[in-house]
């Protein structure tokens, strides 16, 4: 009985230790399905490699966690833009040479297929997402349409959803106070530029309801809690597609980034991850990415023709966050900012949240 | 006397009968511990053990003292020096550095580390490590060209302090302080928010304690003197929820209590209120203590019917009998039995509801955050060590009313079902 026990465990871990050679760790949900079916299943027939899909609330923690106790089990993590580049710079992530990344589809080197700060120094762009806000077409049928709209009561009228959080609410606060997108980073930069952004939350603060899960926004919306809401704006599109919510993005005073593929340091399959992220970052990998969730690949030859849904019939283009109409009046996170003071500005915006 | 009686006791082999009643004990001893040995070493690896190097952690950082020897050392050597102008031999040995940073890579750790008191300094760092190797002397300079912040007295207060590996910093900051160019001082009205947090933290704690106990007690009556039949199922209703997923519970008070939810929904029916008047029980303190009560309310529920059971009503009956009124027999009575459970289903509840983390960041809103979910984000964003000084003060708190509890109520009272 026990040589049966132990047999079988020898097997099941070497089976598992076969079956999963490549390790990825994302973020769940709508879009971690969508990158088990852009990057992972096509990898796995492409190369006749495995690999496995991992969920976490967020890889920066636990990849940090797991370089720092010398005890890496993830190949490939999925890292917002400020965590790839913070984290770079603490040393807990593998250099990636951007030259080593395949060439365009059209031939053209990925150093110049890439839009600028798609590919950081340990890092390559999967997609690039966007906060948004959204509204309720059948509560405002003429809807608003500026981030002005989103903190004016007397004109629209009713509850607001906002992320629980400085990042991105800030930004939204500014621009919604008339700073222009391309000045709004100098403007936060300075303390009365501070001041403002939180006097502008003040005027909506006893609207507010907030959410911290990406689900929680298009929830709030579906249950007619809030009538327009600050949402990730894959999250809006899925429930809008998927389950024909009555739904509409604002996307003036949008604030767009990269999402990153980071190889953590120490890594148990190096080369084949290495390997996965040049497969899925490619021309073709960043359009599969694409047609599952409406985030924006970061390769201009990815977007040389039509991406459709995968329902088949609707073209992406519009509904990206990187569609030129899309970006009239639009805001990159700046992750030097961030890097900077995320911790002082979240402080102050607890701080601020309990008064 | 007494010596030539126990020379006089021995075993059948002439051992003295004391040494071989002493060897079985030990044997039967170390046989026990053999047998607790499990349970020991998985306390001492799953809780002392982490909980030790979180309080190490909460004192101890090495990103700067590490990454900046040069400047380390001249610290060291030079205690008194005035941080509004330090002199150039401390901008020679921090542009040395800021060149090792840049080749080994360090730039993040020691950018990171100062970032914690000095906030804006990564981008600095980077910035510096850059164009280090290009500077000339003289280098104060050189650097305060490339950016005027390196200046700042604040900053050098910063780079002095995280020269030390162990630093009490991190509580400072947990404790709303804050580091200026004079110093640490008090932080800014409107940004101080641990203390507050902790203090609020405790009293709500204390509302949900006393929430629970007045829900649990009468239910905890019931469960203990109905006929077996009733009760039984009774306790299934109290378990049921016991058995929920957490997540599952907290989401089905967001669905009864939110604004258009069904509690609001059916108040609207029946008229009670306008449909405009709809009540916010949801996203704010109030629903963070319904639902924290409710999740919390088997932990007190539990103990005061395991102490209840065992109450014998010829109590009752007998100071009735004797005179008393239903409400002394109650106080004077049966209340004083159930002591040993109202403490122990306290303490439970309370010290649960201090450390309580998802159900505040889910149904709290803006005004139900508690202190635990400012340790989660301080996680999420990798400061470690404030996170650690936070949890470090939490546990001393904690262990400072437990000892309280201990003086007033007696630990040995205790009786956890």
């Amino acid at each position: 009985m026990k040589k049966i026990l132990i047999l079988s465990t020898a097997m099941t871990s070497f089976g598992f230790a076969a079956n999963a050679d490549i390790t990825v760790m994302s973020w769940g949900g709508a879009y971690g399905e969508a990158q088990t079916e852009a990057f992972i299943k096509p990898f796995i027939a492409a190369t006749g490699k495995n690999a496995i899909m991992v969920d976490s609330d967020n890889p920066a923690t636990p990849v940090k966690a797991m370089v720092e106790s010398g005890n890496v089990t993830v190949d490939v993590a999925s890292l917002e833009y400020a965590d790839a580049i913070r984290l770079c710079d603490e040393g807990v992530l593998e250099p990636i040479d951007i030259n080593s990344l395949p060439a365009g589809a059209d031939g053209t080197p990925a150093a110049e297929d890439f839009l600028p700060g798609a590919v950081t120094e340990c890092g390559v762009s999967t997609d690039i997402w966007s906060n948004v806000f959204a509204y309720d077409t059948t509560v405002f049928p003429e809807g608003p349409t500026k981030a002005a709209d989103f903190f004016d009561l007397e004109k629209f009228p009713g509850k607001r959803g906002l992320k629980k959080g400085a990042k991105a609410v800030l930004e939204l606060a500014l621009m919604g106070d008339g700073v222009p997108a391309s000045e709004v980073y100098a403007v936060l930069n300075t303390p009365e530029g501070v001041d403002r952004a939180f006097a502008k939350l003040d005027t909506i603060k006893s609207e507010v309801v907030w959410w911290e899960a990406g689900s929680q926004a298009p929830q709030l919306l579906a249950d007619g809690e809030v009538v327009m809401t600050t949402a990730y704006n894959g999250r809006i599109f899925a429930a809008a597609m998927n389950e024909g919510k009555p739904f509409q993005i604002v996307w003036d005073g949008q604030i767009y980034e990269n999402e990153m593929f980071v190889v953590p340091k120490g890594a148990p399959n190096m080369a084949d991850a290495m390997e996965f992220i040049k497969f899925a970052t490619s021309t073709e990998g960043l359009r599969k990415s694409a047609e599952q969730i409406s985030y924006g690949p970061a390769r201009k030859s990815s977007l040389a023709t039509d991406i459709i849904f995968k329902d088949g019939k609707t073209v992406m283009a519009p509904h990206l966050p990187t569609a030129p109409e899309n970006l009239t009046n639009a805001l990159e996170t700046s992750a030097d900012f961030w890097v900077d003071h995320d911790a002082e500005l979240n402080e102050r915006f607890q701080a601020w949240l309990s008064q | 006397m007494a010596e030539a009686a126990t020379n006089l006791l021995t075993t059948a082999d002439g051992r003295p009968l004391k040494a071989a009643l002493a060897a079985a004990q030990a044997r039967a001893r170390r046989r026990a511990f053999l047998l607790v040995l499990p349970l020991l070493l998985f306390v001492v690896l799953t809780f002392l053990v982490p909980i030790g190097y979180m309080l190490k952690r909460s004192f101890e950082h090495d990103g700067f003292a590490n990454s900046a020897p040069t400047l380390v050392n001249w610290f060291a050597q030079n205690k008194g020096f005035d941080p509004a102008n330090p002199p150039e031999e401390a901008y020679a040995a921090l542009v040395q550095d800021l060149a090792r940073m840049q080749v080994e890579k360090t730039t993040g750790q020691a950018g990171t580390r100062i970032n914690y008191s000095v906030p804006g300094t990564i981008s600095l760092f980077k910035k510096g490590a850059r164009e280090a190797d290009t500077l000339t002397p003289p280098f104060k300079e050189a650097l305060l060209a490339v950016d005027p912040e390196w200046g700042m007295p604040a900053l050098w207060r910063g780079m002095e302090s995280a020269s030390h590996v162990y630093t009490p910093e991190f509580y400072l900051v947990a404790a709303d302080r804050k580091l200026t160019d004079e110093g640490w001082a008090r932080g800014d009205d409107g940004q101080r928010i641990y203390l507050y947090l902790f203090v609020k933290t405790f009293i709500v704690s204390a509302i949900i304690t006393v929430l629970c106990l007045l829900l649990a007690f009468p239910v905890a009556h019931l469960l203990a003197t109905l006929p077996m039949a009733k009760s039984s199922l009774l306790m299934i209703l109290v378990l049921l929820p016991f058995w929920t997923s957490l997540l599952v519970r907290t989401t089905s008070w967001i669905a009864l209590l939110q604004e258009q939810g069904i509690v609001n929904d059916l108040l609207v029916g029946i008229g009670l209120i306008g449909n405009d008047g709809r009540l916010s029980m949801m996203y704010n303190m109030t629903g963070t203590i319904v639902a924290m009560t409710h999740v919390l309310l088997p932990f007190m529920i539990l103990p005061l019917y395991s102490v209840m059971k065992v109450i014998p009503p010829s109590y009752a009956r007998a100071a009735r009998s004797l005179g008393a009124t239903s409400w002394t027999t109650f106080r004077r009575v049966y209340l004083p039995q159930t002591l040993p459970g109202i403490a122990a289903g306290s303490l439970l509840v309370f010290i649960l509801a201090v450390g309580y983390y998802i159900t505040p960041a889910l149904v709290g809103g803006a005004d139900g955050q508690l202190i635990s979910n400012l340790i989660s984000f301080h996680m999420s964003k990798s400061n470690w060590s404030l996170a650690a000084a936070i949890a470090g003060m939490l546990l001393v708190a904690i262990l400072v009313l437990y000892w309280l509890y201990d003086r007033l109520v007696g630990i040995d009272r205790l009786k956890l079902g």
